[in-house]
C-alpha cells in the first residue's frame, strides 16, 4: 500500500520538479550567455571588441554583472507605489519562465505535454503586458508613465498579427499541441510554403519583446529607459531577465511554428543521427542571431511608423493570408 | 478528470519553481546590500531636477482606441482559433461562415481606416 502509494504519487512528483529545476536551471544560465552573445555580436558590427575582460574572451561577464546587481542598493522611490512596484518585476520574470513549462525541446521532453501548448504560450506571454503597466504606473514618475503606455500599446498591436500567423500555422496542422505542430513540419518546413507569414512572425516578435528597432519604451535618448527607469538592484536585473527569457522563447517559437522545432533539416544519414535538441538549440541560436543583427543593423522606428506598420500592414497582410490559406486548404481538399 | 490532471500539474510544479527562483532573487539584496536612503536618492528621476509636476497625468487618447482596437481583433484571434483547430471538420459551410464573419469585421476595419483611428500624429 506504501510503496504503491510512492509509485503513483511521489516519484513522478519528484521527476517532474527535477525536470522542471533542469529546464529553469538551464534556460537561466544560457540566458547569460545569450546577453553575451548579443553585446558581442552588436560589437562585431560596429568593429568593436565587446566584453573580454572576466573570463576566457569575456564569458563571464553577464555572471559578473548579476553578481554586481545582487549587492546593489533596491531604491524604491518614496512616490511610488510599493507593493505593485515590486510585484511588476516578480510579474515579468514569473510569466517569462512559466511560458517554457510546455516548450517541446525534444520530442516527448517537454514538463507538460498538454494538447492546448500553443494557446497556454498566447495566454501567458499576452500577459507580460502586465508587468510592464504596472513597473510604469507605479513608479509614480513621468519617464515611467510614458514608457510604460507606449510599450503596452506596441505590444498589444502587434500581438494581433502574431495571433493572425498562429491561425495561418494551425490551418495547416489542425492541432494546438506543440509536438503535433512540429511533426506537421516533417516533409516541408512551414518557413517555405508561408514565408511572408514567417516575415510578419518574425518582425512581430520583435516588436512584441521590445527589441531594437522597436525599443521605443526604452528609447535611451527619449525616455531614459523607459518603464525601468526607477529600477535598480535586482528587481532591475529580474525585468531584464524577464525580457531576454521572452526574447529566447520568442526564438523558440519561431523555431517551432516554422523552423521544424527539432527536426533536422533534411531526413538523411548523417543528420538524423543528431539528437533533437541539438537542433532545437542550433535552430534558437540561429533566430537569435538574427535577432541581434537586427538590433545591430536597423535604425530605430519613429513611434507613428511602429503603429502604422502593425496596424496597417502586418494586420491586413496577415489577416488576408489567413483567407488565402484557408481556401487553398478548402478548394484544393487539402483540409484535413 | 484525472487525465486533465496530470496534464496539468506539471504546469502547477513548473510555476511554482519559476516563482520561488523569482523570489530569491529578490530577496537577496535585502540581506547582501547595503540600505542607507535619504530623500534625494529616493526621489522620482526627472534629469536631477525637481519633479515640478504630478506623474498622474493626462495622455493621448489615441491609447484607449488602441486598447479597444486591439479588444476587437484579439476577440476575432480567439474565435479563429477553435475554427482553425476543427477547420477539416467544418467544411464548406463552416469556411464561408467564417469569412462571412471576417468580412463584417473587414468593413469595420475599413471605416476605421477611412476615418482615421489608425493614423498616430
Amino acid at each position: 500500500m506504501d510503496n504503491l502509494f510512492f509509485d503513483t504519487y511521489i516519484w513522478p512528483l519528484l521527476l517532474v520538479t527535477a525536470h522542471s529545476l533542469a529546464i529553469i536551471l538551464v534556460l537561466l544560465v544560457s540566458l547569460a550567455f545569450f546577453m553575451y552573445a548579443d553585446r558581442k555580436i552588436w560589437a562585431a558590427v560596429q568593429l568593436r571588441r565587446g566584453p573580454n575582460v572576466v573570463g576566457p574572451f569575456g564569458l563571464l561577464q553577464s555572471f559578473a554583472d548579476i553578481l554586481k546587481y545582487l549587492f546593489k542598493e533596491v531604491i524604491i522611490p518614496t512616490t511610488a507605489n510599493k507593493p505593485i512596484f515590486l510585484l511588476a518585476p516578480f510579474v515579468t520574470m514569473f510569466l517569462a519562465l512559466s511560458a517554457w513549462a510546455v516548450i517541446p525541446v525534444n520530442e516527448g521532453w517537454a514538463v507538460a505535454e498538454i494538447n492546448v501548448g500553443i494557446l497556454y504560450i498566447f495566454a501567458i506571454s499576452s500577459l507580460g503586458v502586465y508587468g510592464v503597466i504596472m513597473g510604469g504606473w507605479a513608479s509614480n514618475s513621468k519617464y515611467p508613465f510614458l514608457g510604460a503606455l507606449r510599450s503596452a500599446a506596441q505590444m498589444v498591436s502587434y500581438e494581433v498579427s502574431i495571433g493572425l500567423v498562429i491561425i495561418t500555422v494551425l490551418l495547416c496542422v489542425g492541432s494546438l499541441n506543440l509536438t503535433d505542430i512540429v511533426l506537421a513540419q516533417k516533409t516541408v518546413w512551414f518557413a517555405v510554403p508561408l514565408f511572408p507569414m514567417f516575415v510578419v512572425f518574425f518582425i512581430s516578435a520583435l516588436a512584441e519583446t521590445n527589441r531594437p528597432p522597436f525599443d521605443l519604451p526604452e528609447a535611451e535618448s527619449e525616455l531614459v529607459a523607459g518603464f525601468m527607469t526607477e529600477y535598480s538592484s535586482t528587481p532591475y536585473v529580474i525585468f531584464m531577465i524577464g525580457e531576454l527569457a521572452n526574447i529566447i522563447l520568442m526564438c523558440a517559437m519561431t523555431t517551432i511554428l516554422f523552423l521544424g522545432g527539432w527536426l533536422p533539416p533534411v531526413d538523411i544519414m548523417p543528420f538524423n543521427l543528431v539528437p533533437g535538441v541539438v537542433w532545437f538549440v542550433l535552430k534558437i541560436c540561429f533566430v537569435f542571431f538574427m535577432f541581434a543583427m537586427v538590433k545591430a543593423m536597423v535604425p530605430r522606428y519613429r513611434y507613428d511608423q511602429l503603429m502604422r506598420l502593425g496596424w496597417k500592414v502586418f494586420l491586413p497582410l496577415s489577416l488576408i493570408w489567413v483567407v488565402l490559406t484557408a481556401a487553398f486548404l478548402q478548394f484544393t481538399g487539402m483540409a484535413s | 478528470m484525472q487525465d486533465l490532471l496530470s496534464n496539468y500539474y506539471p504546469i502547477l510544479i513548473f510555476m511554482a519553481l519559476a516563482a520561488v527562483i523569482t523570489l530569491a532573487l529578490m530577496v537577496v539584496p535585502l540581506f547582501a546590500a547595503p540600505h542607507n536612503p535619504d530623500s534625494e536618492k529616493n526621489a522620482p528621476y526627472e534629469c536631477g531636477f525637481e519633479a515640478f509636476d504630478d506623474a498622474r497625468m493626462k495622455f493621448d487618447v489615441k491609447f484607449y482606441l488602441v486598447a479597444i482596437l486591439f479588444i476587437i481583433f484579439d476577440l476575432e484571434v480567439a474565435f479563429l482559433f477553435p475554427w482553425a483547430v476543427a477547420f477539416g471538420e467544418v467544411g464548406l459551410f463552416g469556411f464561408w461562415s467564417m469569412m462571412f464573419f471576417l468580412g463584417v469585421l473587414t468593413i469595420g476595419f475599413a471605416y476605421e481606416w477611412r476615418k482615421g483611428a489608425l493614423d498616430w500624429d
